[in-house]
């Protein structure tokens, strides 16, 4: 099982003749990913390394039948135009790792995402691995190792950390997800741990959030009330100075909400372990995992 | 009115907002709030800096007060307008006091709605007679918002004159970085004196460049991972002297980053945290043309750590021998050898 890609996974690229999309097809070729097709607008009918271009989203469709769209296409060169692309072909999940797309153009492609029934994540996000089997994405393949640890984090960097962690400490990964930094993502913290807590390879959870917004706290309420796996957490940002931007554009905190301290108490009090630096978030995981299969102490 | 003209809120309790009853009172009111540092550390961040503007304006005979604002709305995913009776207070004080305040969605596809605007007036009690000059008020600011790629635009206080007259009295707008490009005029209005000299020369060679008050310097290569970079150095007893994403790839951004914390005289150690996927051959840390350490922050000790693709290349960069460079495993063992290193002590 696992959740969000797999073994059936079938990738389409859009903006696969690019510096980053041409690399970054090449890199999961190499680990294994079905990499069925790459789109862009007038370059049909070349190939980048081995798979076939086609100049639209809907001509890939037809003759690759992919499941899932890998979108590489900068901010510059309307990365919008291709999330919209690929939902209105069709295509059930749309990752996005473009990032610097301008807010105010994600609220409308969030809302026809929406209306179309595909999911999107991200955008600004690393994507989604799920060891072994395929990698959607940017990070460093070589650092997972299949296990039953599921990962969503707002933070390209510190997925790795932890996936880095998780392994070094001999246990593996279920799926990593990079939900993106931005303040306007497709999937949210909830709508991942939704899919952990449903996925019978997945044994507990680890949460990795960041200063700025509430969806920490929404992902705290919803552990509470649905998450029956075990779940370690950790957020960015204790040290970060209020109304300053850190780099993502999600992490800015003002006022008295969105700071790492009311995120941290959230989760706790819904039964996260929380963590004081990513190194400590693998032992927590052990710890809770042989907690969860005693069958004693609390299972979150 | 005398009004300093400065980049943060809590003016007003501060000192720099005035009444003058006369053209003599204005001039001394005035020279007392030039020069005056009224910046609100919470509003502001870091910027400590001295007003040298004011806005001098026709007091009104004021018979309400509102707080009007659209917002970019992360839980909502769209763009959300709200208004309190409440005007002329910080909207976030109000949200702690007196929740009274009255928020509507706009449509994220066809924009805001008459009805929306029109349930924002009767939300917060409005006449019948005032509600339409509220509505165009409302219709406004949600277009002005849009048109400049707004996260925030606030005005506060807005209020009605006891004749009736609806009047802006102060305003502010928070523009998204990402929709600069679409918007060149806006890069005029941007005030040096208003921003931190290093941040400013960071933006413009596109890194994301915190100043803060330690004395460890951050280089690290993505947003979330510089954080926790920050954090590990407090948590082990020391205090960062930035944040600083350089991202994943260009040379010479990484280049300009290390020399911003190289001239920062502050700064006894740097903690370089370089984790990534995007390394590719030529972006390797340290590459040749990294510039040399200036000699005056010569004593600098490098803390090292270095994980990812092509990691092997990475690990041995070509341009860090320095004698005083020292390695990590792990985060937590960075951050405790840095702050170790910048206190004097010799660490291996």
């Amino acid at each position: 099982m696992a959740i969000l890609v797999d073994s059936n996974t079938r990738v389409l690229v859009q903006g696969i003749t690019g510096r980053d999309g041409s690399f970054h097809t090449r890199q999961m070729l190499d680990y294994g990913t079905t990499v069925v097709a790459g789109v862009t607008p007038g370059k049909g009918g070349q190939e980048v390394h081995g798979v076939p271009v086609f100049n639209t989203v809907r001509q890939a469709v037809e003759a690759t039948v992919p499941n899932v769209s890998f979108i590489t296409v900068p901010a510059r060169l309307n990365a919008t135009d291709a999330i919209l692309e690929a939902a209105d072909a069709g295509v059930p999940l749309i990752i996005c790792i473009s990032e610097h797309i301008p807010v105010l153009d994600m609220v409308k492609t969030y809302a026809r995402v929406q209306d179309s029934g595909s999911r999107l994540i991200g955008p600004n996000c690393p994507g989604v691995i799920t060891p072994g089997q395929a990698k959607v994405g940017i990070m460093p393949g070589f650092i997972h190792q299949p296990g039953h640890v599921g990962i969503v984090s707002r933070s390209g960097t510190l997925t790795y950390e932890a996936v880095h962690a998780i392994s070094q400490q001999g246990l593996g990964q279920s799926t990593a997800v990079g939900i993106g930094g931005d303040p306007i993502i497709g999937t949210s913290f909830v709508d991942v741990l939704r899919l952990f807590q449903d996925d019978p390879d997945t044994h507990g959870i680890v949460l990795i959030g960041e200063i700025g917004g509430s969806d920490e706290e929404t992902a705290a309420a919803f552990i509470r009330e649905h998450v029956t796996k075990p779940v370690v957490g950790f957020i960015a940002g204790q040290t970060a100075p209020p109304g300053k931007r850190m780099g993502h554009a999600g992490a800015i905190i003002s006022g008295g909400t969105g700071t790492a301290a009311e995120k941290i108490a959230a989760l706790s009090a819904a039964g996260a372990r929380m963590a004081n630096s990513p190194a400590q978030i693998a032992a927590l995981m052990q710890e809770a995992l042989a907690n969860a299969e005693r069958g004693t102490g609390n299972a979150k | 009115m005398i009004k300093a003209q400065v980049h943060s809120g809590g003016r007003g309790k501060a000192g720099g907002i005035r009444l003058a009853k006369s053209p003599e009172e204005a001039e001394r009111l005035a020279g007392q709030i030039l020069g005056m540092d009224i910046h609100d550390r919470r509003s502001s961040g870091w910027i400590s800096a001295a007003t040298h503007q004011v806005l001098v304006a026709l007091g009104v005979a004021i018979a309400r007060e509102y707080y009007l604002g659209a917002i970019l709305d992360r839980d909502q995913r769209g763009v959300t307008l709200m208004g309190s009776a409440e005007g002329g207070v910080e909207i976030e004080e109000v949200a702690r006091e007196a929740p009274e305040i009255i928020k509507v969605e706009a449509d994220p596809l066809l924009g805001l709605q008459d009805y929306e605007a029109r349930e924002l007036a009767f939300g917060l009690g409005l006449e019948a007679t005032q509600v339409n000059d509220f509505v165009a008020i409302v219709k406004g600011l949600y277009r002005a918002f849009v048109g400049e790629d707004g996260s925030l635009a606030e005005i506060n206080p807005l209020i009605q004159t006891d004749d009736g007259r609806w009047l802006a009295l102060d305003s502010k707008m928070v523009l998204d970085d990402s929709a600069l490009a679409r918007h060149p005029g806006v890069e005029n209005l941007r005030d040096p004196d208003e921003e931190n000299a290093t941040e400013m020369e960071a933006r413009a060679a596109g890194l994301a460049f915190v100043k803060l008050d330690g004395d460890i310097g951050c280089m690290v290569n993505s947003a979330g991972l510089s954080m926790a970079t920050m954090d590990a150095i407090k948590n082990a007893g020391g205090a960062p002297a930035n944040f600083l994403d350089v991202g994943g790839g260009a040379t010479a951004a990484q280049v300009l980053g290390l020399r911003l914390i190289l001239t920062d005289p502050h700064v006894k150690a740097i903690l370089f945290n370089i984790f990534g996927g995007i390394a590719r051959r030529r972006d390797r840390a340290g590459h040749r043309r990294r510039p040399r350490p200036d000699r005056r922050h010569g004593a600098a000790s490098w803390s090292l750590r270095l994980l990812g693709t092509n990691q092997e290349e990475g690990a041995h960069p070509a341009g860090i021998r320095a004698s005083n460079l020292i390695t990590a495993e792990t985060l937590d063992e960075a951050a405790e050898k840095v702050v170790a290193a910048s206190r004097g002590a010799a660490v291996s």
